[in-house]
């Protein structure tokens, strides 16, 4: 994976830089040393690694404000991060950077139960924002199944989404303000406690621009009451073609479920031997979960399940307590964790027109076979992100490299039938030289037109999202 | 008038044109248009190019009529579930609303409260921005971060950053059943009291309205609720005991009347044909009885929870720009002029620095300023 090359410039001003940022901060917010900016040098995707000169842990966004217009006037790159867990590499720092941290920005600023909203700085993690307001019977509804690391700053930057965006959205959705710190410092409000924020949608811009735009301090949440129940149904079948015609026909019907659940056979084994779930040992299973009162879910359930015996289901398991649907989702929750015990595997993050799913997991499954690596399928369905997981071995050479190649093939093959690079996770580094292939040339112009406009310098985590190629001219032009 | 037939032709005559460009879809808003330019039309890039229940989205050139998707969209039990208000009841006008002036203005119903805003079903977006180019992003799925979401900033630009020319949305099933819960006599503070505690119950309440004036004149705040029919009436029993401390509620069922109903709320019919200036608020739901309070001389109603407030100003009673915007600004929030004359200044005013992004951003996408110049500028002016 190439990287702009670190400027000898910068890294030489690195005295400078330390003696600047102590002037405006606590000398235990700012890191220099090799030993600890270690810590930084990558996210979640560990495949690349490179330690940031120095890393900055503001505590308010006054903080930030001052860090930001020093790198800003001194020409460093900053990277922001949240907790680090970005699957994209979006957190990657260059050894010229500045590594802005916002985890000490974790507090609750308000909660309003009759506006339904809360505020929080951003530092604060997806699941405690639930934590924060759950006494109260209400959550915070996206739910990366990273949420108990993830951070709010992480989730707005890439547009997170979870199992139950089928039914409440994702970020972008539920995100109603900001604070925003551009990188010349300037401390912008975006939106608020009301709806549809006035003149452009910039906060639509922002939330997903993976932060290129701008450091995001504050977010005000939509927050939302539990339903009264949630129960989940499991319906094994014996071909994925079949599983995929099942969902389509469950989205016409007219319910629409919290989540829908998809799983192949090399993951069900995976985490049958992991988890012990008790899953079926079928070609696909889904898990469909619906929500309401008893007798709410059981009108949904019956509906759903008169839709999928029409598919000759090999088994068909409602849960009938806690406890079932706890098993039920076990297996799913844990695939990710199975399949990481027996291989080592990238995790791809496409999106399909949902009508394709049995077209594509057939094309996955020749395109396995001309690889010669395994393929395993566990995704949101319902929503058509799928999360294909390639099977290689990181100690046998040209493996990963391999396996890279057969990601881009897939990704590729999502954007053929009409679907795109990645539906949750983001671009980062990794899918960044596969952009020219969902976007033109003048389709990248115009994202990169917002980022000078908000970034001149191209100063805020640059090497990010668009192809070098075609953000040179955009970041020689700012130096 | 320009009526290209195809993005191509749309692409140069925007590249080509040395005056101002008047983007219409429908031509049904005309309040406060541009008054210099030639209208650029886009009825004529019409059509429904994709319509895929199964996977839930549609996609349609901008110019077709939304009355159109949404005979498409019901043959298969399906609709747009923000709801998009019909403007030409209260605006007076004729023509027909098409889906690029729906998403250009980001036009958002009743429904917004719980399936969120135009903006949130829109999936992709085709569009000529203002140096001719044709330009797309986003596409047709369901989830897809891939890039920067420009498809949610074109959502309300209202024709300044670029024409657009095919939208891609997503849809949801129509539900099977609708029940308005009904009480009359509350005051405004009471009702946004019962509104809240409504929305802020598990009982996924599709609509929170209040009326000061109801058919009979008196007050009447409605709560809808949708899915199946027995869920509704459950959900309605259960709410009406939560909500007992409030008097009791009437449950209307008849499909008619539910649709009726909300039709009144979502395209301002308690305004329409009535003299005065329209604005409508967007507010903390909590603030809006206070700001209406503070605005005393004009009629309200409230939508979204209390959150939308609808305002009508008559001439002389004292209600206007700027007594709308020092209310909004003490509580935070919006208004917009929606009719009434333009020269108070239509769209909010914005902070130094939101409008010096949304400035820049113009200049990108639009360099020579020959899209709708004029519109949306209040923002530069403060
Ligand atoms: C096991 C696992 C499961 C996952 N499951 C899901 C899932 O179900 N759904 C999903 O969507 N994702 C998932 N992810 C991906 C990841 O958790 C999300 O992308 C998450 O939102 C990243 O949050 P973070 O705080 O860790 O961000 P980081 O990794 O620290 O950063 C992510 C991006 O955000 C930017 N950023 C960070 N802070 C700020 C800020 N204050 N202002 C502006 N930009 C900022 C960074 O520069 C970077 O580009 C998963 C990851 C793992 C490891
Ligand atoms: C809330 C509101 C506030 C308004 N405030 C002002 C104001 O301050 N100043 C003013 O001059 N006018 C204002 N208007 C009026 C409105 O913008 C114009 O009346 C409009 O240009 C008339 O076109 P139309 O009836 O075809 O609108 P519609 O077709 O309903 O379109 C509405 C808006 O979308 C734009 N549009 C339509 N189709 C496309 C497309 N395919 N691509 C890109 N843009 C498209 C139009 O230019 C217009 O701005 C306002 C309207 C509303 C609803």
């Amino acid at each position: 994976m190439e990287m702009p090359t670190p400027k000898p410039e910068i890294i030489a001003r690195k005295a400078e830089l330390i003696k600047r940022l102590h002037e405006v901060m606590p000398k235990d917010a700012v890191i220099s040393d090799p030993s600890e900016t270690r810590v930084y040098e990558c996210d979640a995707l560990t495949a690349y690694k490179c330690a940031p000169l120095l890393a900055v842990l503001p505590s308010s966004t006054k903080e930030v404000s001052d860090a930001l217009r020093i790198c800003h006037e001194m020409g460093v790159p900053v990277v922001p991060r949240g907790s680090g867990t970005s699957l994209a590499g979006g957190a990657l720092p260059t050894a010229d950077s500045v590594i802005l941290g916002v985890a000490r920005l974790s507090d609750v600023l308000e909660t309003d139960y009759d506006n339904r909203f809360i505020k929080v700085q951003t530092g604060r993690t997806n699941l405690s924002v639930t934590g924060a307001v759950e006494e109260n019977g209400f959550f915070y509804a996206p739910d990366p199944s990273s949420q108990l690391a993830c951070a709010i700053a992480g989730n707005i930057a890439m547009n997170s989404g979870g199992a139950h965006c089928l039914k409440y959205g994702v970020t972008t959705n539920n995100l109603m303000g900001v604070t925003m710190v551009l990188m010349d410092g300037t401390v912008t409000e975006i939106g608020g406690t009301f709806l549809d924020a006035e003149g452009l949608d910039l906060l639509g811009l922002i939330c997903g621009s993976e932060g290129q735009l701008g450091v995001v301090t504050e977010a005000t949440l939509r927050i939302l009451h539990k339903p009264e129940g949630a129960r989940p149904v499991l319906i094994g079948f014996d071909s994925n073609e079949v599983a995929g015609a099942c969902v389509s026909d469950i989205i016409k019907a007219g319910v629409l479920p919290v989540a829908i659940e998809f799983m192949d056979r090399p993951c069900i084994e995976a985490t049958e031997d992991f988890a012990k779930a008790g899953y079926p040992m079928c070609e696909a299973l889904l898990i469909v979960e619906v929500e309401g009162s008893d007798a709410e879910i059981d009108e949904q359930l019956a509906l759903i399940e008169e839709i999928a015996r029409r598919h000759n289901p090999v088994e068909l398991r409602q849960s009938r307590s806690a406890e079932e649907s706890a098993k039920i989702w076990l297996g799913r929750k844990s695939a990710f964790g199975a399949m990481g015990q027996i291989n080592d595997y990238m995790c791809l993050d496409g999106t399909i027109p949902v009508s394709e799913l049995p077209h594509v997991l057939r094309r996955i499954g020749e395109m396995s076979r001309e690889f010669g690596l395994d393929v395993a399928n566990v995704f949101h369905a319902g929503d058509g992100n799928m999360h294909p997981l390639i099977l290689f071995d990181a100690n046998k050479p040209g493996d990963l490299e391999l396996c890279e190649d057969l990601g881009a093939e897939i990704l590729k093959l999502c954007v053929e039938v009409g679907g795109c690079l990645t539906g949750e996770h983001g671009v980062g580094i990794e899918k960044r030289d596969l952009m020219t292939h969902q976007y033109a040339p003048a389709d990248l112009e115009a994202q990169m037109a917002v980022k000078d406009v908000f970034d001149a310098k191209w100063l805020l985590n640059p090497a990010k999202v668009f192809p070098l190629l075609s953000s040179d001219s955009h970041r020689d032009a700012a130096a | 008038m320009l009526t290209p037939k195809t993005e191509d032709d749309l692409a140069r005559i925007v590249a080509e044109t040395e005056a101002p460009l008047r983007i219409q879809g429908g031509g049904t808003r005309p309040i406060g248009m541009p008054t210099n330019g030639t209208v650029l039309s886009t009825s004529a890039l019409s059509g429904i190019e994709l319509y895929d229940p199964g996977s839930l989205t549609l996609v349609a050139r901008a110019g077709t009529p939304v009355a159109e998707i949404e005979a498409a969209l019901d043959a298969e039990g399906q609709r747009l579930a923000f709801e998009p208000m019909d403007h030409r009841g209260l605006l007076g006008t004729t023509g027909t609303p098409t889906i690029g002036g729906v998403a250009a203005a980001n036009v958002s119903g009743p429904r917004r409260i719980q399936s969120g805003a135009a903006r949130d079903f829109m999936l992709g977006v085709r569009f000529v921005d203002g140096r001719g180019q044709i330009i797309k992003n986003g596409g047709r799925v369901m989830k897809n971060v891939t890039g920067y979401d420009l498809v949610k900033l074109m959502a309300g630009s209202y024709g300044t950053l670029g024409v657009l020319t095919e939208i891609s949305l997503k849809v949801l099933p129509k539900p099977r059943a609708t029940g308005v819960m009904l009480i009359e006599g509350l005051s405004d503070d009471r009702a946004v009291t019962a509104l809240s505690r409504a929305l802020g119950s598990p009982f996924e309440v599709s609509g929170a309205a209040h009326l000061q004036k109801g058919q009979d004149g008196a007050p009447v705040t409605m709560i809808r609720l949708e899915g199946f029919e027995s869920s509704v009436a459950y959900r309605a029993g259960e709410l009406g005991k939560s909500l007992a401390d409030f008097g009791e509620f009437t449950l209307e069922t008849d499909p008619e009347k539910t649709a009726a109903g909300w039709a009144h709320i979502r395209d301002v019919v308690p305004f329409q044909g009535r003299d005065g200036d329209v604005w409508r608020l967007s507010v903390k739901p909590s603030d809006a009885p206070g700001v209406v309070a503070r605005l005393s001389g004009a009629e309200a109603f409230y939508d979204w929870g209390g959150g939308l407030i609808w305002l009508l100003a008559p001439e002389g009673s004292g209600v206007n720009a700027r007594s709308i915007r020092a209310a909004v600004a003490k509580v935070g929030g919006h208004a917009t002029l929606i009719r009434g004359t333009p020269s108070q200044g239509a769209f909010q005013p914005l902070s130094p620095a939101v409008a010096a992004l949304q400035d820049g951003l113009r200049r990108k996408f639009d360099p020579r300023q020959i899209l709708n110049p004029g519109l949306m500028t209040e923002g530069q002016a403060a």
